[in-house]
């Protein structure tokens, strides 16, 4: 008989372990699938896993495609898991994202064609401020009204989306092509552009913000008496409440770092890899992250691990798509084996499995 | 001078090389915006491919992508198949424009055809579309003779020209026929979003129309008319069997021939990037069997008219027609020019509403 008996403290070995075991079993039941649909499965497990990395074909230009595709969703995952180690539940990133890269963007085309070196720190600056100030909606309303910030969070990502398409519409629509949404391209635009800081690297602003959050976060959580407080109010409500932590402060505090780091993911996506504004401009980041963020356990270096990967599975996907015509959802699901593998096993971090006798009847 | 030399050397060897290349395979990429079974307008296109494989069997090798989202996944994607050795790629839809323009111009070896675009920045871009509008005016005429409430319900995905010239080309043959007639057009921001494009049918119905247009790519709106005994016209494919009794016909996007002759042509090394807009007249538009619920008079008449377009007698925008502010845009007997077409923002005099802007 299996029995499972709480482990008297989480495993350290295995909440180490787990994250690995997961891609292996995602690895497994993958290839299953994959041979289902009549595919070698070890040439898809490659195609997603290594060629992106290490084939002479892809690498060269997938290596940095990684950086890009992973460095928004490293960005919004780590002020996303700061929120969620306090019991903040931010889970509208998605809406903060737009609203940064709107702000972002308007800057951008507020100065154009003017050039000058303050235009891009600007933009940062609005990107940041656009995010902050969309999670402060949810923030005072939980504040001061007490409504469920999860849900409020989640309904302006449609708001924001609606904005973001009546923006692509009228106010910031590219007057030099007509009839078409769409602002004009701030690729073109070298004052507002988000360009490779070394070509070829895929080492955009973003990235290097992404970085920064990282530090920041790593050193606020483990060395800071902030980081002792989020971790407290999330694990011991009353007893950060006695140890004199202010709720209303932290639900500011989480709701509006994890909307300005959105914000800047926002803006930095627009200003290069996405270069325009436009109706489907969000293509999904904002959710990922809350995925990556618990992929990565909320914990900083985790999240990039699990940025990384996320971001592997997408063009290593989009690789066996076209190579061994997979179709896409087989992709999705599986991702979706992913995260629930990992959700899986987690098990063994709490739990310890005993094998016991059965036991004696008196 | 001496760089030209090496050109031309490696002009002749890259020539010598070209027979010993004659057993590859002509590849050929897809990047599609919805699903390959979406029975719409990406289904169309993979139809197209299939077609292509039937073709040329062996001496074509044929790739694709679903669900491939504007922007810097789309930019990704047609690089990384450009990479793996694609000869031609096929980007199927409006909004790959900026993306298919910047892969292009990294991969001048590379022929891209961009459907429904709008930028030719580079000269390996091909622009290639079907006018559409003239199965609207068609469309346009049957739901005008055959709408009871007056009201003609009209799911309708971006306002681009695309689709605001197909609004006006079916209001202005509805009105022609029926003065009273109204449409009522719901914005669903989105080319295959079934739950939307069915909730949009409904409110549609609620309001009163008992016939639907689509400008999306689901069979979700033919269905919903099925299930509340309404008519509805199908989009981009066949769509009979997901409504029988509803489905009254369905404007076809027919994309074979031009397909197998582009990839000929990259085969034979004379592709050249183009701008086409092809018609009733080159089969690029089509019409799916016209249901038996439409009367035998209103049917001749439709076929009339699919015959006057094919023979260039009659343009489905011949004024005089104004501007729905009232401004006039065509005088009498004039014809709009492509220009005007491709770049159209307004509706038509008669019709409510507003673009959204």
């Amino acid at each position: 008989m299996l029995r499972l008996e709480k482990r008297p403290q989480p495993s350290k070995a295995w909440t180490w372990a787990t994250p690995l075991l997961a891609v292996a079993l995602t690895m497994v039941a993958g290839g299953i699938l994959f041979a289902l649909l009549g595919k070698d499965p070890f040439v898809a497990i490659r195609m997603i896993f290594f060629d992106p990395l290490f084939s002479e074909q892809f690498g060269a230009y997938s290596r940095p495609q990684l950086l890009i595709k992973a460095a928004p969703l490293i960005l919004i995952a780590i002020g996303l898991a700061i929120g969620f180690r306090a019991g903040v539940w931010n889970i509208g990133a998605e809406g903060q994202y737009i609203i940064g890269a709107l702000c972002g963007a308007g800057v951008a085309l507020a100065f154009f064609p003017t050039p000058g070196w303050y235009i891009f720190p600007l933009m940062i600056l609005a990107g940041a401020a656009g995010g902050f100030a969309w999670a402060m909606i949810p923030a005072i309303l939980r504040t001061k009204f007490n409504t469920n910030e999860i849900l409020v969070s989640l309904l302006l990502v449609y708001v924001a989306e609606r904005i973001l398409a009546a923006m692509s519409l009228g106010l910031m629509r590219n007057p030099d092509i007509a009839g078409f949404p769409g602002s004009r391209n701030l690729r073109h635009y070298p004052s507002a552009h988000n360009a490779e800081i070394i070509a070829g690297t895929g080492m955009h602003w973003g990235v290097v913000a992404a970085f920064i959050a990282v530090i920041f976060a790593y050193i606020l959580l483990h060395r800071h008496i902030l980081g002792f407080q989020v971790r407290l109010a999330g694990q011991a409500p009353r007893a950060a409440r006695f140890a004199g932590v202010a709720p209303t402060r932290l639900v500011i505090l989480c709701l509006g770092i994890s909307g300005m780091l959105a914000g800047l993911a926002g803006m930095f996506e627009v200003s290069g890899p996405a270069g325009q504004v436009n109706i489907d401009f969000a293509v999904g980041y904002g959710f990922t992250a809350i995925i990556v963020a618990f992929l990565g356990r909320l914990h900083p270096v985790g999240i990039v691990l699990a940025g990384l990967l996320m971001a592997l599975t997408y063009i290593g996907g989009e690789l066996a798509q076209f190579m061994l015509r997979l179709p896409s959802a087989s992709i999705q699901v599986f991702q979706g084996m992913l995260l629930f593998f990992l959700l899986a096993v987690d098990l063994l971090t709490n739990y310890r499995i005993r094998f016991a006798r059965k036991e004696a009847t008196a | 001078m001496k760089r030209r030399h090496l050109l031309a050397s490696a002009a002749v060897v890259a020539g010598l090389a070209f027979p010993a290349m004659a057993d590859d395979p002509t590849k050929a990429g897809f990047i599609y915006i919805g699903p390959v079974g979406d029975h719409g307008w990406t289904f169309t296109h993979d139809q197209a491919r299939e077609a292509l494989e039937e073709h040329f069997g062996d001496a074509v090798e044929t790739s694709y992508v679903e669900n491939v989202n504007y922007g810097p996944d789309a930019e990704r994607i047609m690089t990384q198949m450009a990479l793996s050795g694609t000869d031609i790629i096929f980007a199927t839809s409006f909004g790959y424009g900026p993306d298919v323009n910047n892969v292009a111009a990294r991969f001048p070896d590379v022929a891209f055809e961009h459907a429904t675009g709008y930028i030719q920045e580079a000269d390996n871009v091909s622009l290639y579309n079907a006018r559409f509008y003239e199965g609207r005016a068609v469309i346009g005429h049957i739901a005008g003779k055959m709408t009871e409430t007056n009201t003609i319900g009209y799911i309708a995905s971006f306002p681009i020209p695309e689709v605001i010239m197909g609004i006006n080309s079916a209001y202005l043959h509805a009105k022609a026929v029926n003065p009273d007639v109204e449409f009522r057009v719901v914005w669903v921001y989105s080319w295959y979003d079934p739950a939307q494009e069915a909730a949009a049918a409904e409110a549609l119905i609620e309001q009163g129309a008992d016939i639907l247009m689509q400008h999306t790519d689901s069979t979700a709106p033919v269905t919903v008319a099925q299930d509340q005994g309404i008519f509805a016209f199908g989009q981009a494919s066949d769509m009979t069997a997901f409504a029988p009794e509803s489905h009254l016909t369905a404007i076809l996007d027919v994309w074979d021939p031009y397909y197998i002759d582009r990839v000929q042509a990259v085969m034979d090394g004379t592709w050249e990037a183009g701008d086409i807009w092809h018609g009733i007249v080159d089969g690029m538009v089509g019409f799916a069997p016209m249901n038996d619920a439409i009367p035998e008079d209103i049917r001749a008449e439709a076929e009339e008219m699919i015959a006057a377009i094919s023979a260039g007698e009659y343009h489905p925008f011949t004024g005089p027609i104004n501007r729905q502010d009232g401004s006039a845009w065509l005088a009498e007997g004039e014809t709009a020019p492509d220009g005007d077409l491709l770049t159209m923002d307004f509706y038509v005099e008669g019709m409510t509403g507003e673009v959204p802007n």
